[in-house]
């Protein structure tokens, strides 16, 4: 090669190297956008909210005097519906993945059941929302309680649950379900003694996931026509009168962290923009501890992996 | 993989061993009932569709009993809870559409540099670092940056343009577009980095730097799959509701101007919501009948999406 | 310089060397991949290097276009030197993207760009800034007349590389890395992956091209290496065993290993 073609070949590098320095620093703006968005909106909610966040704040019920109003109602709500919802879509995510993993023969029930749990991923929240407002709240006549909200929510969360337990199944390699097999172990067997027990960290992750989304949601439950003034506690389980008390709790009225958030935010004066703020903050530290907690779960579980 | 198909019979000739085996009856049964509950399980998606589109249809039929669908679909005022009642689904339509544009503006530049960046620039301890990170921000609940939106955001954009009205399509927009960047973003650089290496080592073999080899091989093998992570973005943005039901201001308005007010397909159903209507009348059918116009809509969305995720996952 | 080079060059008088491995080591982390390892490429000849799996062949040709630079944890010591501007290919100051435009490579199993046959070979000069269409053009159809495969594409252009036959493809993608005159021309077992026929094709076109281009293959078929090459390396456990010119190593190899390899005694 000769030298000036050398020089050619050098100078379209420096101007090719050029764009590749200038994405380097575009990548790097576009990340600090999402970065310096979520500092501004955590940084903003924290001064405005963390003065309102004492005792009282805790154990008051809302109140129309924004500086007695707190969120109690809303805590233990929130606290009732995701029991609720952790114990419908937990089993039944777990076993419907456990189904399509191990059991599902290949034919179009298959591709059916597929399909729908795909679509059912990007369904908008408050589509379920209209759904269990004609179903559970009018045609169940469950009314606006804390079974239709769980319910709903249930719904709402199942393709997360579904699809992290298919991903953790998947990861189990093939030679354990054989080397169960080989020991004259049926499906059942297998799944349960192998299969549900290696894949549950993986489970988890996707339950906790699945549970931080349930508690941040409003839309749906908006929509099923949950009070947003609730200046009482619903019975808690198992207070009432025993057997049928038991239950009380399920079909009481109540209201939950986001909507009472959303409730302040939409009252035009400044003291309900702070305990709205002070709402906030509590919720989003919820829902990233929870959110932390499963990224936390699933890089042990990457750096364990022992297969 | 499915092993239910019974093993043939062993001719066995002992009688101890035989006796053992007369268990298996009874756990072929437990094993079919077990299979059963866990199908039912499954099955509970088709209902859920179902149960979907049999709430949606059914209440939305009353609903056109009383409002014939041409006026529903071309009427250009949305009044249904006035004494002259006006259906036009083109209000909504239009702050959806504009919300919506607003968003997809804000995310899917992004979303695409951040996934080219990280599937084809960044170090791996970036990477690491800044993949959760997406994960958190996807996770913070909407009525948070619908706050946000509303007494961060839009005061912010007040100060440069000083008639903006304190509740706009334009200030809830852009937030959604950052809340859907984490989408968009995750997905296409799941695409970019299922494209083989092999692509990457016969571009970079021939001189290319990162970026050639990312804009004119990467991205144009990872094609579906990054048009798929845009259709997901597409649908979050036109399902959203309560950045809009915050910050948007709840007004149904004609219009494609995201620095006025106007209320969406979702945020009309929240309203209604809040309000006490009695179940029955044709102001709670609307909600269905709002509801059923955003389930086609995203319904056609998460189909396309389905089907471009799988032409590449065929690719390779 | 061993003895075998002074050997070679002594029988044909007008060689030129156009590289050089210079006591060149690589590590792969911990892995010490190649060790010390001294072979000169010469010009417009083929050089096949030939061995055991995992013995080092295809992580030497690697370091030739610094491929893998685009891996974390490698360490390269030593020189490749490429002549007649005498550049240390491997010096920290060169930058790889020169070294891969001025030596190109063609992979073991064919990987033409998801793109029209005609974009796949103009790859490698939009890379370099080309623009015009009818240079481009030009370009395009030299190459692929170099690699053989004009004939058989000249009417198909636009047709994704992806949808020709596996040693279409193959050549698609010699063709792609003829397009920019490179020096030297890289060849990673390239028909590994393909069947006899396409195998026998790709093979002549190997002979065809040394008129024009300086050739580096690594191959594990050796017959292949007896059929294509002008001078034979022989690695073993990362190390180079034997260097010379291919009927002499073929048929009298200087070293016991060369020999018990090539009869088939092992590996």
């Amino acid at each position: 090669m000769q030298e000036q073609d050398l020089q050619l070949i050098r100078n379209i590098i420096v101007r090719a190297k050029r764009w590749d320095a200038f994405f380097g620093v575009l990548g790097v703006f576009a990340l600090m956008v999402g970065v310096l968005t979520f500092a501004a909106l955590f940084v903003d909610m924290a001064i405005q909210g963390i003065p309102r966040l004492d005792g009282d704040f805790f154990t008051s019920f809302p109140s129309r005097r924004a500086g007695q109003a707190g969120i109690l109602s809303a805590w233990v709500g929130t606290v009732l519906v995701m029991m609720v919802t952790a114990m419908a879509a937990v089993p039944l995510g777990i076993a419907a993945g456990v189904y399509l993993e191990e059991y599902a023969p290949k034919n179009w029930v298959t591709d059916i059941i597929e399909i729908n749990i795909t679509n059912l991923a990007g369904v908008p929240s408050i589509v379920y929302g209209l759904l269990a407002l004609g179903l559970f709240v009018y045609q169940f006549g469950f009314g606006q309680s804390i079974l239709s909200a769980g319910l709903t929510l249930a719904l709402l969360i199942l393709p997360v649950v579904i699809v992290a337990t298919r991903e953790s199944i998947r990861a189990i390699p093939q030679i354990i379900r054989e080397g169960s097999y080989a020991c004259g172990a049926t499906t059942w067997q297998t799944v349960r003694d192998h299969i549900l027990p290696y894949s549950s960290p993986g489970i988890l992750t996707g339950v906790i996931i699945g549970m931080a989304r349930a508690i941040g949601e409003t839309a749906p439950i908006i929509t099923i026509g949950a009070l947003t003034f609730i200046a009482f506690l619903p019975p808690l389980p198992g207070a009432g009168e025993p057997p049928a008390g038991l239950f009380d709790w399920l079909f009481a009225p109540f209201t939950v962290m986001p909507i009472q958030m959303f409730n302040w935010t939409s009252r035009p004066e400044a003291a309900f923009q702070v305990n709205a703020a002070a709402a906030g903050f509590v919720l989003v530290l919820m829902t990233l501890a929870m959110n932390g907690a499963a990224i936390w779960l699933r890089y042990r579980l990457r750096k364990n992996i022992k297969w | 993989m499915s092993v239910t198909a019974p093993m043939p019979s062993l001719p066995v000739a002992a009688a101890k061993v035989s006796e053992r085996l007369r268990k298996k009856a009874s756990r072929h049964v437990a094993e079919r009932v077990i299979e059963l509950l866990l199908f039912g399980a499954a099955l509970l998606s088709v209902f859920t569709t179902a149960a979907i589109v049999y709430v949606l249809v059914s209440e939305s039929w009353v609903f056109f009993e009383h409002v014939p669908l041409k006026d529903f679909l071309f009427d250009t005022q949305w009044t249904p809870l006035f004494d002259d009642a006006h259906f036009g689904i083109m209000v909504l339509l239009s702050g959806t559409i504009t919300s919506s544009a607003v968003a997809l503006v804000v995310a899917i530049p992004l979303g695409t540099i951040i996934a080219i960046y990280l599937s084809e620039f960044a170090p791996f301890a970036v990477r690491e670092v800044a993949k959760p990170f997406l994960e958190l921000l996807g996770g913070v609940p909407t009525i948070i940056y619908g706050y946000f939106a509303l007494v961060f955001l839009t005061p912010l954009l007040q100060k440069i343009y000083p008639d903006l009205p304190g509740f706009n399509l334009l200030s809830a927009g852009l937030v959604m577009g950052v809340m859907i960047i984490p989408y968009v973003a995750s997905l296409s650089e799941d695409a970019m980095r299922a494209v083989p290496m092999s692509l990457r080592e016969g571009s970079y073999a021939m001189g290319a730097t990162r970026l050639q080899t990312a804009l004119r091989v990467v991205m144009p093998a990872a094609t579906s799959g990054i048009a798929s992570a845009y259709i997901l973005g597409i649908s979050r943005a036109v399902g959203e509701t309560m950045i809009l039901a915050v910050a948007g201001g709840m007004q149904p308005n004609l219009t494609f101007n995201p620095a006025e007010p106007g209320a969406t397909i979702t945020s009309f159903i929240v309203q209604v919501a809040l309000g006490d209507l009695p179940h029955g009348s044709i102001g709670y059918q609307t909600i269905f009948a709002a509801g059923l116009s955003l389930m086609l809509m995203t319904l056609f969305f998460n189909l396309l999406g389905y089907w471009l995720r799988k032409k590449y996952r065929e690719v390779y | 310089m061993n003895d075998n080079m002074i050997d070679a060059s002594t029988e044909q008088q007008d060689l030129k060397v156009k590289a050089e491995c210079r006591n060149l080591n690589f590590h792969y982390g911990a892995f010490h991949a190649l060790k010390s390892i001294n072979l000169p490429v010469y010009e417009k000849k083929v050089t096949a290097l030939i061995g055991p799996s995992g013995c080092g062949k295809s992580t030497l040709l690697r370091s030739f276009n610094r491929m893998h630079d685009l891996y974390p944890g490698n360490r390269y010591e030593g020189e490749i030197v490429m002549h007649p501007d005498d550049t240390n290919l491997l010096a920290k100051e060169v930058d790889p993207i020169e070294v891969r435009m001025r030596i190109s490579m063609v992979f073991q199993k064919p990987n033409p760009f998801p793109k029209s046959v005609y974009e796949n070979v103009a790859y490698s000069l939009r890379v370099r800034g080309m623009k015009s269409k009818s240079e481009l053009d030009d370009r395009v159809e030299h190459a692929l007349k170099g690699a053989a495969l004009w004939g058989e594409v000249s009417n198909r252009l636009n047709d994704l590389g992806a949808n020709l036959s596996g040693g279409q493809q193959q050549r698609l993608c010699i063709a792609r890395a003829l397009a920019s005159d490179p020096e030297i021309l890289l060849f990673d077992e390239p028909t590994s992956a393909l069947d006899p026929i396409a195998t026998a094709s790709i093979e002549e076109l190997v002979t065809e091209l040394k008129d024009t281009v300086t050739i580096l293959i690594v191959t594990h078929n050796m017959q292949q290496a007896a059929r294509i090459s002008d001078f034979t390396a022989y690695m073993y456990l990362g190390e180079m065993i034997e260097f010379g010119v291919t009927d002499q190593l073929f048929i009298k190899p200087q070293k016991k290993q060369t020999e018990d390899y090539i009869t088939g005694r092992f590996g």
